[in-house]
C-alpha cells in the first residue's frame, strides 16, 4: 500500500514537473531573448590586490590612513561610518594622544551641559563616526532622493567588495556609443552618472574622486587609481578590524591541528595494528 | 541490548565502585561509547560521521549560548548587536564566525551522514526507527538552522524569513492567518525576531534530546556495516574503545582543520553579502536566496511554475518541499529489497551514483542560481527525478534487482578483502 501510494504520488510529482519542463521548454525556446542594457554592459570589479587579502593578509598601516584621509575629506560628506568610533583609529598606528586630537577635529551633536538644548561639540575617541545628514528624509533631499549607503560595511556588504568599491571609484565615464545606439531607452537619465560597475549602471553619486584631490602628507601618489586603493583598503578595515587578528590566530590554530591529525592517524593505526578490518 | 560477548564495566577504583552503586553513570557511559559497545570492525570512514554530526551539535551550543550573552533580539538593535559581538566582544568575531560556519559544518556533515543511509540502506528493519529519529533531527536542524539565520536582522534575514513564512500564506483558506499569527505580524518584525530568538535557543535543545532517543535506538541492534551483514559472532566485531574512538578522533581531527580553515580564513565564503545590509522593508534585494544548506529544497520549491488545475502552483511548490523530505520517512517501507549495502545492488548503486547524485549536485547549484531561465528547465528536470528516484525507482528496483551474493558473516568479507589484498 505504502508503495503503491508512493508510486501515484512519484507519478504526479514527476510527471507534473516535466509536463511544466515541456511547456517551458517550448515557450523559452519560442520567445525571442530579450536583452537589457544592464545584462550586456555591467562589469565585474576589476583586480585589486591588497595587503589584506588571503590567509595571510595583514592591514598595510599606511594605506589605511591613506584611505582614512580620503573618508575624512570627501566621502564623509555624505556617507556615514556608524559601526567605526574614533578610539578604533588607534589600531591604525596612532597614539592614545593623536586619537584624541583627531576625535577633537570632528563634531558630534551633544547636550549643552547649561541649558539642556541640542547643540554641536567636539568629539571624543569614545564617539562613533558622526552622521552625514540628520535623518534619512535629509538624506534623500540632498542627494536626488537616493540615501547614501553607510560605510562601515561595505567592504562585506558587495561581492568582492573591496574591488567593487576600487573599480566604482575609477568606473565613471560616458555612456559607451555602442550602448546608446542597442538601447536608447537605456539612456542615463538626468541627476545620474554611468558606471559600468553599478548594478543598474546608472547611480545618484557623481564622480566623488579625481587625480589630486587629496595631498598625503608623505608624498604618497595621489592619483585617482592609488586613492581608490587606499578607500578600498580602509573600508576593508571598517569591515572587519579584526580580520588580521583572525588570520595571526587562525595559522597556530589550523597547524596544531593539522599535527593533531598525524598523531591521531598514527594513534589509529597502532590501534588497530593486529585487527585486520 | 547488547551482544553476550560485550566487555562488561569492572571498576577497580574503590571510588569508582562505590559511584557504580550509587549512580552507574560511568557504566552507562561505558555501554554506550566505551569498551562495552560491540561494533561491527569493517566500518569505514563514511561511519565517522554520526560522532562528527554529535561534534557539531555541540559547537553550536556552546558558541551559540555565548553569543546569546551579546546578542539583543530587538529590530532596532540586533543588527547593531551582531556588529558589537563583531566587533568589541573579546573573541566575538571567532565565536560568531565558528557559530555561523558550524551551521555549515553540520549540515555538510549531515547530508554526508544520511547518504551514507541512502548507500547503505541504513534505514532497512532492524533500524527503520534510528533512521525515523535521524529524518525528525534534520527537520529540526531545519528549523533551527532557518530561525538562526534571521537574527542578525540583515536584508537576507528579513526577506528570506518573509518568503519562508509566506510559503504558509499559501495554504488554502487559513494560509493568511496562520502566517499571520506565526510572524505575529504582517511582516516579519519585532514580534518575529524575538520569538524566532527564543525558538533557536529552545530546539537545539530539543535536538539534543532526539539524539539521545537516536542514540537509544542505535544500541538496541548495533551499528550497521558497509557489508549491511549482521553481525553474528564475536570475530564480527571490536569494542567502541579504543578502536572507534581512534577512528572517530582521527576523523574529528581531520574535521576540525577543515572547519577551522574556513572559520578563519574564509568565514564568509558561504554566506551572502547581503546580510550585510541591515534589514530594510522597502528595499527587496535582486535575488532572494536562502543558505546554501536550503538550496536543494528551495529548487525543488521554485521548480512548479504552472497551476494543476486549481491547485495553484506556489501550493504545488510547497507541498513538494515538505514532501521531499517527507518522502525519507517512508524509505523503510519504499526498499524491500532483502539486501542493504548497495555493493551487493548493482542496479540500485547505478541509480545512486549516476542518477542521484548528479541531481543532488543540480538542485544544490540551482537552488542558489537565480530564478530565470534556464535554470529553472533544469531545477524541474532535477527535481522530477528526485521523486522519481525515491518514489518510483527506489521501489521498483528493490523488487527487480538481482543482487550480488551476500559475505556469509563480516569476518569472512574482511578476511577475503584483506586475503585480495595480499595476494595482490
Amino acid at each position: 500500500m505504502v508503495r503503491l501510494i508512493g508510486i501515484l504520488v512519484g507519478i504526479f510529482f514527476s510527471g507534473w514537473l516535466l509536463v511544466t519542463l515541456a511547456v517551458g521548454f517550448f515557450t523559452w525556446a519560442s520567445e525571442p531573448k530579450v536583452e537589457t542594457a544592464e545584462h550586456v554592459f555591467h562589469e565585474h570589479p576589476k583586480a585589486l590586490h591588497l595587503a589584506s587579502d588571503g590567509p595571510f593578509g595583514h592591514f598595510d598601516l599606511q594605506q589605511v590612513q591613506r584611505g582614512y584621509k580620503v573618508y575624512k575629506e570627501v566621502c564623509s560628506a555624505c556617507h556615514s561610518l556608524r559601526h567605526v568610533a574614533f578610539r578604533d583609529l588607534e589600531q591604525l598606528g596612532y597614539t592614545e594622544a593623536q586619537v584624541k586630537a583627531e576625535a577633537a577635529t570632528w563634531m558630534v551633536p551633544g547636550i549643552d551641559p547649561v541649558t539642556g538644548e541640542d547643540t554641536m561639540r567636539a568629539a571624543l575617541p569614545t564617539d562613533y563616526f558622526p552622521k552625514p545628514y540628520p535623518n534619512d528624509v535629509a538624506a534623500r533631499a540632498a542627494n536626488n532622493n537616493a540615501i547614501p549607503p553607510d560605510l562601515s560595511l561595505m567592504a562585506k556588504a558587495r561581492h568582492n567588495g573591496d574591488a567593487y568599491v576600487y573599480s566604482l571609484l575609477t568606473g565613471y565615464q560616458d555612456q559607451p556609443a555602442e550602448l546608446l545606439a542597442e538601447f536608447p531607452e537605456a539612456k542615463t537619465p538626468d541627476g545620474l552618472h554611468y558606471n559600468p560597475y553599478f548594478p543598474n549602471l546608472n547611480l545618484a553619486m557623481a564622480q566623488p574622486l579625481v587625480d589630486g584631490q587629496v595631498d598625503f602628507d608623505d608624498g604618497s601618489p595621489n592619483d585617482l587609481d592609488s586613492m581608490s586603493q587606499d578607500v578600498a583598503a580602509f573600508l576593508v578595515w571598517t569591515a572587519e578590524p579584526t580580520l588580521a587578528k583572525r588570520h595571526a590566530t587562525g595559522w597556530p590554530v589550523v597547524l596544531f591541528l593539522l599535527i593533531a591529525t598525524v598523531l591521531a592517524y598514527l594513534a589509529y593505526r597502532n590501534v588497530w595494528r593486529n585487527e585486520k578490518h | 541490548m547488547s551482544f553476550p560477548w560485550a566487555n562488561h564495566y569492572q571498576p577497580t577504583n574503590p571510588f569508582m565502585r562505590w559511584m557504580d552503586e550509587k549512580l552507574p553513570l560511568p557504566r552507562f557511559v561505558y555501554n554506550a561509547i566505551g569498551a562495552g559497545y560491540p561494533v561491527p570492525r569493517n566500518l569505514n570512514y563514511w561511519w565517522n560521521f554520526g560522532v562528527l554530526a554529535g561534534f557539531c551539535l555541540m559547537i553550536q551550543i556552546v558558541t551559540g549560548i555565548i553569543l546569546a550573552m551579546h546578542y539583543a533580539p530587538n529590530a532596532l538593535v540586533a543588527f547593531d548587536s551582531t556588529e558589537h559581538i563583531m566587533r568589541d566582544v573579546n573573541w566575538g568575531w571567532m565565536l560568531r564566525y565558528a557559530h555561523a560556519n558550524g551551521a555549515s559544518a553540520f549540515f555538510v556533515v549531515v547530508y554526508t551522514h544520511i547518504f551514507r543511509g541512502f548507500l547503505f540502506s541504513s534505514y532497512k528493519a532492524p533500524r527503520e526507527m534510528i533512521w525515523l529519529l535521524g529524518v525528525v533531527i534534520f527537520l529540526l536542524m531545519m528549523a533551527t538552522a532557518f530561525m538562526g539565520y534571521v537574527l542578525p536582522w540583515g536584508q537576507m534575514s528579513f526577506w528570506g524569513a518573509k518568503v519562508i513564512t509566506g510559503l504558509f500564506g499559501a495554504i488554502p483558506l487559513v494560509g493568511e492567518p496562520l502566517q499571520i499569527w506565526l510572524l505575529g505580524g504582517f511582516a516579519p518584525d519585532n514580534a518575529a525576531l524575538n520569538r524566532f530568538f527564543s525558538l533557536h535557543f529552545l530546539l537545539p535543545f530539543v535536538i539534543l534530546g532526539v539524539v539521545i532517543l537516536h542514540i537509544w535506538a542505535l544500541h538496541i541492534p548495533g551499528s550497521s556495516n558497509p557489508t549491511g551483514v549482521e553481525v553474528k559472532q564475536e570475530s564480527d566485531t571490536v569494542p567502541f574503545h579504543p578502536y572507534y574512538t581512534a577512528k572517530d578522533g582521527f576523523g574529528l581531527a581531520a574535521f576540525l582543520v577543515i572547519y577551522t580553515a574556513f572559520v578563519f580564513f574564509m568565514p564568509n565564503a558561504l554566506g551572502h553579502p547581503d546580510n550585510y545590509i541591515p534589514a530594510n522593508p522597502l528595499s527587496t534585494p535582486a535575488h532572494i536566496v536562502p543558505e546554501w544548506y536550503f538550496w536543494p529544497f528551495y529548487a525543488i520549491l521554485r521548480a512548479f511554475t504552472f497551476d494543476f488545475f486549481f491547485v495553484p502552483a506556489k501550493l504545488l511548490g510547497v507541498l513538494a518541499m515538505f514532501a521531499a523530505i517527507l518522502v525519507w520517512f517512508f524509505l523503510p517501507w519504499l526498499d524491500t529489497s532483502p539486501v542493504r549495502s548497495a555493493r551487493y545492488r548493482p542496479m540500485l548503486r547505478k541509480f545512486i551514483w549516476f542518477g542521484f547524485v548528479p541531481c543532488m549536485a543540480a538542485l544544490f547549484y540551482l537552488g542558489g542560481a537565480p530564478a530565470e531561465e534556464p535554470y529553472v528547465m533544469f531545477s524541474q528536470l532535477a527535481a522530477a527525478y528526485y521523486f522519481a528516484h525515491f518514489l518510483i525507482i527506489l521501489p521498483i528496483v528493490s523488487m527487480i534487482e538481482k543482487t550480488k551474493p551476500l559475505p556469509n558473516s563480516i569476518t569472512e568479507a574482511v578476511l577475503a578483502k584483506n586475503g585480495a589484498a595480499a595476494a595482490e
